[in-house]
């Protein structure tokens, strides 16, 4: 078997894992307040992680600064404006391409 | 949420799978361009044309099948690629496990409810007090599993039509998606303080280890509601 066949099925089998782990354990049984408390501020930890690590993040660890920045400030207006998400997603991509066009 | 998704009909109506496949949309189109890119990378990485492709319907995690293609690509080796790839998937343990209570049914129904899991269907999913809807889990991940894998098959199969996601700036419509699904969570000021957190936790990481782990390590910052019972 190739190395690509390999990687396919390992890294497939190893995300399934992961992914399906969560939802098998704790499923049966309700968590403790406390757990529970910190189970409900996950999700605007992760979110602002991915936030960070997507506009920021370089190809091979590190920090790259290039138009993905303009694009979240522009987002950021368009959310202090109260426009939908639609909107907020399409007003970072336009800008980010225009800032490529320019530069 | 329900102001930032216009698609979603105000009250407090019941969110059907349809709701998620429309909420996912604008993203959905995103996933098919990126897909279309992977496949592109992935067949001139030496992967050849089927296996990219069930690899995606497989794996179904973007950053990672983008870091195998290119470590195998670059002669980097298999056991680097792997060790790569399932770093960057780390960060679904702490994400699957805020989604724990979301699935409902016998184990392998949750098992494969679970694989729709991908960051952009569960910040979709996202409910302003921090539980997750299961219809539009499902049906963002759904559309965003198909987008992915039929964008990968036509990157690999003809991969000379290509657009590049990137001139069209659609890089930056994902931290612009996860920037305002955040935004509705963070009114209550412990889950602003764990957005904080988690930010600076990334931050201060990612200049010193591999992609993957900053956000594995910004999970701890949910620590900050662990004094606070709801």
């Amino acid at each position: 078997m190739t190395a690509v066949w390999i990687s396919v099925i390992v890294v497939g089998l190893a995300t399934m894992v992961i992914k399906a782990a969560g939802p098998l354990l704790l499923a049966r049984r309700t968590p403790p307040p406390r757990a529970q408390g910190a189970l409900e501020h996950l999700a605007p930890a992760l979110l602002a992680a991915l936030v960070v690590t997507q506009a920021l993040g370089g190809d091979n660890g590190g920090f790259t600064i290039d138009a993905r920045l303009a694009g979240l400030a522009a987002a950021t207006a368009a959310l202090l404006l109260r426009l939908p998400l639609l909107v907020v997603i399409t007003v970072a991509a336009v800008t980010a391409a225009l800032v490529r066009v320019v530069s | 949420m329900k102001r930032l998704i216009d698609a979603h009909p105000p009250g407090p109506r019941r969110r059907s799978y349809l709701d998620g496949v429309r909420a996912a949309a604008p993203i959905g189109v995103a996933a098919l361009v990126f897909g279309v890119s992977f496949g592109v990378l992935a067949r001139a990485a030496g992967m050849g044309r089927v296996a990219p492709v069930v690899m995606s319907a497989t794996t179904f995690a973007g950053s990672a099948q983008f870091a195998v293609a290119s470590i195998l690509g670059a002669g980097g080796g298999l056991a680097t690629a792997i060790v790569a790839a399932v770093l960057l998937n780390l960060r679904y343990g702490p994400i699957g496990l805020s989604a724990a209570t979301t699935f409902s049914g016998p184990w392998w129904r949750r098992a494969l409810s679970a694989q729709l899991i991908v960051d952009e269907s569960w910040a979709i999913a996202q409910q302003d007090d921090g539980r997750l809807d299961r219809h539009l889990l499902v049906g963002a991940g759904l559309l965003l599993l198909v987008c992915w894998t039929l964008g990968t098959a036509i990157g690999a199969f003809a991969g000379d039509l290509v657009a590049d996601p990137e001139a069209l700036g659609l890089d930056a419509a994902f931290p612009a998606l996860f920037l305002a699904l955040l935004w509705s969570q963070v009114r209550e000021r412990s889950r602003l303080l764990a957005a904080l957190g988690g930010a600076a936790i990334a931050l201060a990481l990612m200049p010193f280890t591999g992609p993957g782990v900053p956000i594995v390590a910004a999970s701890l910052a949910c620590l900050v509601g662990a004094r606070k019972p709801s």
